[in-house]
């Protein structure tokens, strides 16, 4: 689970800024200067002084959900929490289907294993290493198909 | 050749002849350990009717690597499986039945029959197992594409590989024809596993005993020295040892 974490983070340090952006434009410059000196997971408690501290009723807090943003474990939703026009707190939310997706890939990994999504992926290759048991399944495979491009 | 096919590609000058002799050690090698026809040497020794003694030298280094890595794997890979009184007669299924390493010693061996001959830049490949040697021209390595278990015509991953042996088991085109020898059960939690190392019949044969291992076959890969693989679980996860990603680039 440790292994998640960084990319998460690094992923909500950038959301914070485009969700902020989205909702509340006027308020990006402050945001985006303060941002990094304090990492948006470690913003959680409010600020304990604002502007507006010696007024009785503090500033609503505004939650606001971000885009949904791909990783290469799945797919992330920040929610951000302004509060006088400052970012107060962050959180990625996963979609309960990448959550699930997640926790097991992370079981998966260990000491002595590293896990992450099945890719299927078109690229340039010179041989393809792959269970071709017949010679059905080798007419259809990507090994045939190399075979006949090649100039043998 | 063994219901599969053989692939040379050799990028450098050797004559027609070095590559005939290549194909003729692949008829030689289906003579002596075909499960598929009852007149090999193989069928002979498991009918009782040849003892190991009296077998070839290739036969008697085959049946001896394949002992070892049964010692080495505590049973998951073992050439008796289809003897287990759990598993169902199939065809091409013999009381014993090396295929999972003799595969890939034999495209081994045909590399270095190649290179006897002179050539230095060529990938050998046989039903998924693949020996490199040197590279294509103005590369600086071989890129070998890991097949995806459910789309033909897309890969997991892309090694970049230099003088290395990749063998890749998989159950996606056997189903439930792999066993766990050691229970005589269809193997389940991996399907399909890619090792990387130094010999081909070696990495084909841990290739194979990871599939029987399931859940096990990845730890137990990673605990072997000078081996490197990436498994792919039921699930759709890419499980990889540490070092693999040394190898990999895409």
């Amino acid at each position: 689970m440790r292994r998640v974490v960084p990319v998460i983070l690094a992923t909500l340090g950038v959301l914070a800024l485009l969700a902020t952006f989205h909702t509340t434009p006027a308020s990006v410059t402050r945001v985006a200067v303060r941002a990094p000196a304090a990492p948006p997971a470690a913003s959680a408690p409010p600020p304990p002084t604002s502007p507006d501290s010696s007024a009785t009723t503090p500033p609503t807090i505004r939650t606001v959900d971000g885009p949904i943003v791909s990783n290469r474990f799945g797919d992330v939703e920040v929610q951000v929490k302004t509060q006088g026009g400052r970012l107060i707190d962050a959180q990625a939310v996963q979609l309960p289907e990448d959550r699930e997706r997640s926790a097991l890939i992370s079981q998966y990994a260990g000491p002595k294993l590293r896990a992450e999504a099945l890719r299927a992926q078109s690229a340039s290759i010179d041989i393809v290493s792959g269970a071709t048991y017949t010679s059905d399944s080798y007419a259809q495979s990507l090994q045939a198909a190399l075979d006949q491009a090649g100039i043998h | 050749m063994w219901g599969t096919a053989v692939s040379v590609d050799v990028r450098d000058g050797v004559g027609a002849a070095s590559l005939e002799a290549v194909f003729d050690w692949f008829q030689r090698v289906d003579d002596l350990f075909s499960t598929w026809r009852a007149d090999t040497e193989i069928s002979r020794i498991a009918r009782g009717e040849l003892r190991l003694e009296a077998a070839s030298p290739e036969v008697r280094v085959v049946l001896a690597l394949c002992e070892e890595v049964r010692r080495e794997s505590n049973g998951a890979f073992d050439i008796t499986f289809g003897a287990h009184e759990r598993v169902p007669p199939h065809p091409g299924f013999g009381p014993i039945d090396p295929s999972g390493l003799v595969k890939g010693w034999a495209v081994e061996r045909a590399a270095d029959q190649l290179r006897a001959a002179g050539a230095k830049n060529f990938s050998i490949t046989a039903g998924g197992d693949v020996v490199v040697r040197g590279c294509p021209d103005g590369e600086s390595g071989w890129r070998v594409g890991i097949q995806h278990p459910w789309e033909r015509d897309r890969v997991a991953a892309v090694l970049g590989v230099v003088d290395l042996a990749v063998a890749t088991s998989g159950r996606y085109e056997r189903g439930d024809h792999v066993f766990d020898p050691r229970t005589g059960l269809p193997a389940r939690g991996l399907s399909a596993v890619t090792v990387i190392g130094t010999d081909l019949a070696l990495a084909d044969a841990y290739a194979t005993a990871a599939l029987a291992l399931g859940n096990q076959g990845m730890s137990w890969l990673a605990d072997l020295p000078g081996i490197e693989a990436l498994g792919i679980t039921d699930d759709r996860v890419v499980v990889t040892t540490p070092g693999f990603g040394d190898y990999r680039i895409a």
